[in-house]
């Protein structure tokens, strides 16, 4: 399947999460409040780096949270 | 809305899951909850039953998901237990739904996290924790051909190196903290768990390509955008790798969010429990790694005595005590074995952010009086993982206690909060 991250068409596998394919489509998963660029971190939804929205929904925890085919991300 | 149960449980990992089916077993209404997308926890992310059985700890997760799926549970996957608003109540959240749910007992087996120390560059794409780079690959993060360092400290680090090395990661070298003599000790005491000397050996024969170093940590991580070069040292030198990935964490820390709120008694950074795993709080138990970080079978264990216990068997939770000290045993010498050096605390420099939520660095922490003061000057740990990664952090780093916690222990839709339905439905 394909998901949307920040206008990236990312090709994805059944069961992948959302902050996995933010990953490999070589996103940044948020900007910090300084400006650092972040990725996911503890891939466990504690540390909320990987916090996008998704389909429209702010600060949904992208780790844990599946793929579906034609979801869009934003990070940024 | 609103939902009763005789056990509620909290937490689908190995001690949530056997707390779960045992009771349910013995005939109580039971609900299993947890906030992943599917039973299973840290340990049996990502199983599948077609798969687990070549998978580490794969038989055990086979055995108990049956037990599970053949029992009358209710099991609800992708909620998360935000608030208790009266005794015996919890309110649960999910995908911008509120919902209470009932119980006359509460398990808790919300398990553990890793520890994470700030060094400079931590805050880097590439780098994650171990478990968590562990997680990742598991929720389909593609690792073939990426060079990884895994460093930090504890038992986790060979079996990330083993995982995302065997998914086709090259692993660079493999660094523990803690000194060889130390785990010399250590490994010499495994002679009474052979199963988990067998385990360890496991996973060293499928990185033996890898370097195992003891007594080395990480200095810094550098790059532009992203992770480009490690540091590490042995006390004396410092070597570099060049890499894409660096998978750190130290130990693990209990999830103790919801025992806090709950009001359970706390020593030492876990949950005290009765022989029953009857927390100091009339009709919640905990299970797992909130009361001992030792692993699942340790888990296992007190999630059938705590389901015992639920369902009002103690004869048949009492008859499993003495498997479980030999556990608890080994908890105790784990914890010992890899206890931190003081080195770590010298990790950060002055500019590096501790708190990664809210970007505050070591400099505007070292000399705050506590937590408290902290978070009022610096909102160090007021951020959206409301202080899961600095909490740890600042309390090795500073010795802080966390005073304790405040609901919702969970970042919230506020519509949530406010019962808002409508609002909730433009949210979906």
């Amino acid at each position: 399947m394909f998901v949307t991250v920040n206008d990236k068409r990312v090709h994805v596998a059944e069961g992948t999460t959302v902050a996995a394919a933010v990953m490999m489509a070589s996103e940044p998963s948020r900007i910090s409040v300084s400006g650092e660029r972040r990725a996911p971190f503890c891939g466990m939804g504690i540390c909320m780096e990987c916090c996008a929205r998704v389909n429209g929904v702010e600060h949904r925890r992208s780790c844990q949270l599946p793929c579906e085919p034609g979801m869009v991300v934003v990070t940024k | 809305m609103s939902a009763r149960f005789d056990v509620v449980v909290v937490g689908a990992g190995p001690g949530g899951i056997a707390a779960a089916a045992v009771a349910a077993e013995a005939g109580r209404r039971v609900c299993l909850l947890d906030n992943g997308v599917a039973p299973g926890g840290q340990i049996w992310r990502g199983y599948r039953a077609e798969t687990a059985e070549k998978a580490a700890h794969g038989r055990e997760y086979l055995h108990w998901m049956k037990r599970l799926k053949q029992s009358s549970c209710t099991v609800w996957t992708g909620w998360q237990a935000i608030d208790r608003p009266t005794a015996g109540v919890l309110r649960l959240e999910c995908r911008g739904e509120g919902r209470d749910v009932e119980a006359k007992a509460l398990i808790l087996a919300t398990g553990a996290r890793e520890r994470f120390l700030p060094f400079p560059g931590w805050t880097l794409p590439g780098v994650m924790g171990a478990g968590g780079l562990q997680a990742l690959v598991k929720g389909g993060l593609d690792p073939a051909g990426k060079r990884v360092v895994v460093a930090g400290s504890g038992p986790l680090l060979l079996a990330v190196a083993a995982s995302v090395g065997g998914a086709g990661a090259r692993i660079h070298g493999i660094y523990e903290q803690a000194p060889l003599g130390r785990l010399a000790g250590f490994g010499l005491t495994l002679l009474r768990h052979p199963d988990k000397l067998i385990e360890g050996a496991g996973y060293r024969m499928r990185t033996w390509r890898a370097a195992y170093r003891t007594g080395c940590w990480i200095v810094r991580a550098e790059g532009r955008d992203s992770l480009e070069r490690v540091t590490l040292t042995d006390g004396h030198r410092q070597w570099s790798h060049n890499c894409d990935w660096l998978a750190c964490g130290f130990q693990l820390v209990s999830n103790l969010e919801l025992p806090r709120l709950l009001g359970c008694r706390i020593e030492g950074g876990l949950v005290v429990v009765d022989k029953l795993q009857q927390s100091s709080v009339q009709g919640v138990a905990c299970v797992g790694e909130l009361t001992g970080i030792g692993g699942m079978e340790k888990a296992l264990l007190e999630g059938q005595i705590a389901g015992w216990a639920a369902a009002g068997c103690a004869a048949q939770a009492r008859a499993l005590r003495p498997r479980l000290q030999r556990w608890q045993r080994f908890a105790l010498r784990l914890s010992r074995a890899f206890a931190l050096r003081a080195e770590l605390r010298g990790l950060a420099d002055a500019d590096t952010v501790v708190c990664r939520c809210e970007d505050v660095t070591h400099a505007a922490l070292a000399g705050r009086a506590g937590w408290r003061e902290a978070k009022l000057y610096t909102r160090c740990g007021m951020g959206a993982c409301q202080g899961r990664v600095c909490g740890s952090a600042t309390e090795f780093l500073y010795g802080w206690q966390n005073p304790g916690v405040r609901p919702p222990v969970y970042p919230t839709p506020v519509f949530v909060l406010a019962d808002d339905a409508d609002a909730a439905s433009a949210h979906r």
